[in-house]
């Protein structure tokens, strides 16, 4: 049985909406409303949803640069949303980041070995200590020592990811939470991120969540998927299982919507063009909160909120009328008299 | 004859560090009714070359070549020619629909404006048009909405608003630079959708500008896979996809991680990075990165090659690329 | 004291296959330069700034020599004939009790000088430390200060000038003092949006994540960045100071005489506008080219000293 990492427990992150005079809070924005999961040792944890689905939000309240509103995050057996000041700090050591803006997330006037070693400055580490241990994280990124004394806007943006990604190792860490690392990278640099990430995981021993909004390279590099939509899990599961049977019908919709890089397999695809907007996180449907959208709600939907429950093994889904292993959205909508409007590539 | 010609592109930018070739030896055919897509990465001049075309770029680029539009001249025409043009027989889709939209008057008064200052119609008709428009990108309850202004829209909303306000004149050729990559995957698909519609309601030919290979495989006629400013491979879309005969096309396709990719193998890689155009390598500009390198590819630039009929790459090694094993499902 | 990293920190790493297949092609042929140098370089590629610096730096020097090597004391009475034309000993002319005009206008510049800069130096660092409180904080610390900020701003300067310069303003330091006293809340309103930027600034939230405390993060990560935007508003605040200061004196409220500004001087030829506008004009032109290169010199600063500047023509 593997080791567990991280344990997420209901956890949830509400922003208060102020207004007035007195600045007076008049509603929240619903950011994470109750999301529990898990991290195992040398796992990579796949977190996926567009945008507005709280998962960047929920990355960072894992980290406490945002402070829950409620829930528990369990790091290793201590809940890190229950920790003082001081021992937060030393947790920090153990859980890192790497930010999804290569441009935004380098100090633009720090040399690019200060950027690196000063994690490890800020723990204690001597200053030759630092700048031996600089050299090695940078040439385990596939960069040169020479670069240390270079800064960020010398570089090009996949560089850059990858001086994120040697911060982010400097301390040792046990978990990294890898924010939309490779999307703002260009398709041949995201391929020589992705691998380099895969490697160092096995070198380091290392957790990864990886949050993104691009299911291609999310199926690509997590052993298990985790489907948010409006601050909250709807799916979770091996990452096959999420990809081949989706029981979700956002995830069936959402992996409709992907392209695929093959004329023929394009051609043959019926793409769900799901209707409607996404709410706001202020101001959530009751119920289900997928219900507006969803070509196959019913009335319990919009009355009682699903539960996220096992439906087989390792695969959870929050949905009162979940799909069949095989079965497709635009079948179990046929059956009930419903539309779903569909594109083809093909005409 | 073709809609659109273009034949030797060239953009030149001078900097403080010297002449930067952004976009050379470009040239192609478009006709009406016809998708063409250009994909590359970032520097590969796709965009600059739509903005050439557009006569968008700034004073100091040097434009050389011919662009000939339904039997003009583009680069010849005088300024006010082109903002003619502009709007109205091309019309540009771009990334960021606020950069189209006013945020101060409502949407419908915005398209219709532009049916006004181009047509003999009345206030009345344009308004009716330009909800019918609405219709055509799937805007749903199009003459409520036609009443509410761009900050009432979702992102995906404001681009279709923008994609009804492009061809609102009935234009004949539409340039969409990135018309999705800052969207959600389920709006992209939506937005997608708009953009065939509204091809398909006015005829035009597309000019679809993108770094993303999987949008261009089930909409594009032809393809042009740009590299370092140069075209490296034009073909039909199959042509591109399967039987590809360019080292870069075929790195490009195989870093891509797949939705439907059963296994977790390493990705291939590209090694290195796009070039800097400030220095651009001697001969082929993907030569630092090939594997298939020859010694002339450090000192020629290659030539196009005709691999098979409508289908060139440029590449000096194409008899040394291992032929694709993986047919077309 | 628990060890820096978990672990022990100095095992040798073995590099993977792709970091390794990465390093490839990123040798480094280019020379390092700091930060201070790359910002100098670009600097001077500035040629607009590097001419108003010139002049700016000419203009100084000659406000200090000017008056030593002349013959005359910038109030001595009866240096000349009184309302003589400019002549070879006194180019611009004597004013009405004979005071040579020369190295009072040169004088006068001095005096000027040296009240800009104090106004922007104490402007600049009143506004700065309270922006950077102030957004660096937030919450009541923000509101209050934001509070006092924005009354301070809504006061109509001139009247308030006016009358601080009627009750306290005869000497060059005190009126320097009330100017910058108004002055202070256009930095700090500037300076506080850009701390609450940085403060969202992913590298600032890297910063947190790796456990800095908020000391560092305000000094070592945010107020480096801020640097450009307030070298600008500086150079604004020190033309805005000279004309200011100008405009008071103008209206016999700012240094009074014996001691020259620039503005008193124009004061002071105001009535010989008709015959000799040279007397104004003189002071003029030098109060016009003073902050029209200061604000030039502060364009190329800001350019300069932003790291992401390129270079086009």
């Amino acid at each position: 049985m593997s080791n567990r990492i991280l344990e997420v427990h209901d956890l949830k992150t509400h922003f208060p909406i102020r207004a007035g005079l007195l600045r007076r809070q008049v509603g929240s924005v619903y950011a994470v409303d109750g999301v529990s999961l898990h991290v195992d040792e040398n796992e990579t944890l796949g977190l996926v949803g567009e945008s507005g689905c709280g998962k960047t939000t929920l990355g960072r309240t894992i980290l406490r640069l945002i402070e829950p509103t409620a829930g528990q995050v369990i790091f290793k057996g201590e809940d890190v949303t229950a920790v003082g000041k001081e021992r937060m700090r030393d947790l920090r050591k153990q859980m890192q980041i790497v930010f999804q803006d290569p441009y935004a997330s380098l100090n633009p006037r720090m040399p690019v070995g200060d950027i690196i070693g000063e994690p490890m400055i800020i723990h204690g580490a001597p200053r030759n200590e630092a700048d031996e241990k600089v050299k090695q994280l940078l040439a385990s990124v596939g960069l040169m020592p020479d670069h240390s004394n270079r800064y960020p806007h010398e570089f090009s943006g996949g560089q850059r990811q990858r001086i994120g990604i040697a911060r982010a190792l400097a301390l040792n860490p046990t978990l990294i939470i890898l924010d939309e690392p490779v999307s703002a990278l260009d398709v041949s640099i995201q391929a020589q991120v992705l691998n380099l990430l895969e490697e160092l995981q096995d070198q380091f021993n290392l957790s990864f969540m990886f949050i993104a909004h691009d299911l291609s390279v999310v199926r690509h590099i997590s052993d298990r998927v985790v489907v948010m939509y409006l601050g909250k899990a709807v799916e979770v599961a091996d990452r096959n299982d999420v990809y081949e049977k989706p029981a979700h019908p956002y995830t069936h919709s959402l992996l409709s919507a992907v392209p695929i890089p093959d004329p023929h397999l394009e051609k043959s695809r019926d793409r769900i063009v799901l209707q409607g907007e996404l709410p706001s996180p202020a101001s959530p449907p009751s119920g289900c909160r997928f219900r507006t959208r969803c070509p196959i709600a019913q009335d319990l939907c919009s009355s009682e909120v699903p539960p996220l429950r096992e439906l087989g093994t390792n695969h959870q889904v929050a949905c009162h009328f979940p799909i069949a292993a095989g079965d497709s959205l635009i079948n179990v909508a046929l059956g009930m008299g419903r539309e779903v409007v569909t594109t083809h590539s093909g005409d | 004859m073709a809609l659109l010609e273009v034949k030797d592109l060239k953009v030149v930018f001078p900097t403080d560090e010297g002449l930067v070739e952004a976009v050379n030896e470009i040239s192609f055919e478009l006709d009406s009714g016809e998708v063409l897509a250009v994909v590359g990465e970032s520097g590969s001049g796709k965009s600059v070359s739509a903005m050439a075309i557009m006569r968008l770029l700034p004073k100091t680029a040097r434009i050389t070549g011919h662009v000939g539009f339904d039997g003009q001249s583009l680069l010849d025409l005088p300024m006010k020619g082109m903002r003619r043009i502009r709007g109205n027989d091309i019309a540009m889709i771009f990334q960021d629909p606020m950069t189209a939209l006013n945020p101060v008057f409502k949407v419908g008064a915005q398209i219709a404006e532009i049916i006004l200052v181009h047509r003999d119609v009345s206030a009345k008709q344009a308004m009716s048009r330009t909800i019918d428009l609405l219709e055509i990108v799937g805007i749903s309850e199009p003459a409520r909405r036609a009443l509410q202004y761009p900050h009432e829209y979702s992102g995906g909303m404001r681009q279709r608003a923008m994609i009804a306000m492009a061809i609102a004149n009935d234009p004949k050729l539409l340039i969409a630079d990135e018309p999705t990559t800052a969207l959600d995957v389920t709006i992209q698909s939506q937005v997608m959708e708009a953009i065939k519609a509204a091809q398909d309601a006015t005829q035009a030919a597309m000019l679809l500008i993108t770094h993303d290979l999987g949008l261009v495989a089930g909409v594009a006629d032809r393809i042009q896979v740009m590299y370092g400013g140069r075209i490296f491979e034009s073909a039909d879309a199959d042509g591109i996809f399967y039987r590809n005969r360019n080292p870069y096309t075929r790195g490009l396709l195989a870093s891509l991680p797949r939705l439907d990719a059963r296994t977790q193998d390493k990705l291939y890689t590209i090694p290195g990075s796009p070039p800097n155009l400030l220095r651009m390598p001697p001969g082929c500009a993907f030569r630092p990165r090939c594997e298939f390198a020859l010694d002339i590819c450090k000192q020629e630039i290659p030539g196009f090659t005709t691999v098979e009929e409508d289908h060139v790459s440029r590449c000096h090694n194409i008899a040394g690329l291992p032929s694709l094993v993986e047919s077309p499902s | 004291m628990e060890s820096w990293t978990r672990g022990s920190a100095l095992t040798e790493i073995k590099v993977s296959e792709t970091a390794l297949e990465l390093a490839i092609g990123e040798e480094i042929t280019t020379e390092a330069k700091s930060l201070g140098r790359q910002t100098w370089e670009r600097l001077l590629h500035h040629r607009l700034a590097v001419g108003s610096g010139v002049i700016l730096i000419l203009l100084s020097i000659s406000f200090w020599v000017v008056p030593n090597f002349s013959p005359y004391l910038f109030d001595q009475v009866a240096a000349g004939p009184p309302r003589s034309a400019p002549s070879m000993s006194h180019p611009f002319g004597t004013d009405p009790i004979g005071r040579d005009l020369m190295v009072r206008t040169f004088t006068g510049g001095q005096y000027s000088i040296r009240i800009a800069a104090l106004v922007a130096i104490t402007t600049t660092l009143i506004g700065a430390v309270i922006g950077a409180i102030s957004g660096f904080f937030g919450r009541w610390v923000d509101a209050s200060l934001s509070w006092i900020t924005n009354m301070v701003l809504v006061i109509p300067a001139l009247v308030v000038l006016l009358v601080l310069a009627l009750r306290y303003g005869s000497g060059p330091w005190a009126i320097a003092f009330i100017i910058a006293a108004l002055s202070w809340p256009r930095i700090a309103r500037i300076v506080r949006g850009l701390f609450l930027t940085f403060k969202e600034q992913d590298f600032v939230q890297a910063a947190r994540a790796a456990g800095a405390k908020p000391a560092r993060i305000m000094f070592r990560h945010i107020l480096p960045n801020t640097f450009g935007p307030i070298m600008v508003e500086t150079t604004l605040n020190v033309g805005a100071a000279i004309i200011l200061e100008s405009t008071l004196s103008f209206f016999s409220l700012g240094v009074r005489p014996p001691t020259p500004t620039l503005g008193n001087l124009m004061e002071a030829a105001k009535g010989a506008i008709d015959s000799r506008a040279y007397e104004l004009l003189i002071p003029g032109a030098i109060v016009t080219l003073i902050s029209l290169c200061v604000n030039f010199l502060g364009d190329g600063l800001r350019d300069a000293l932003d790291p992401t500047t390129k270079r086009s023509r």
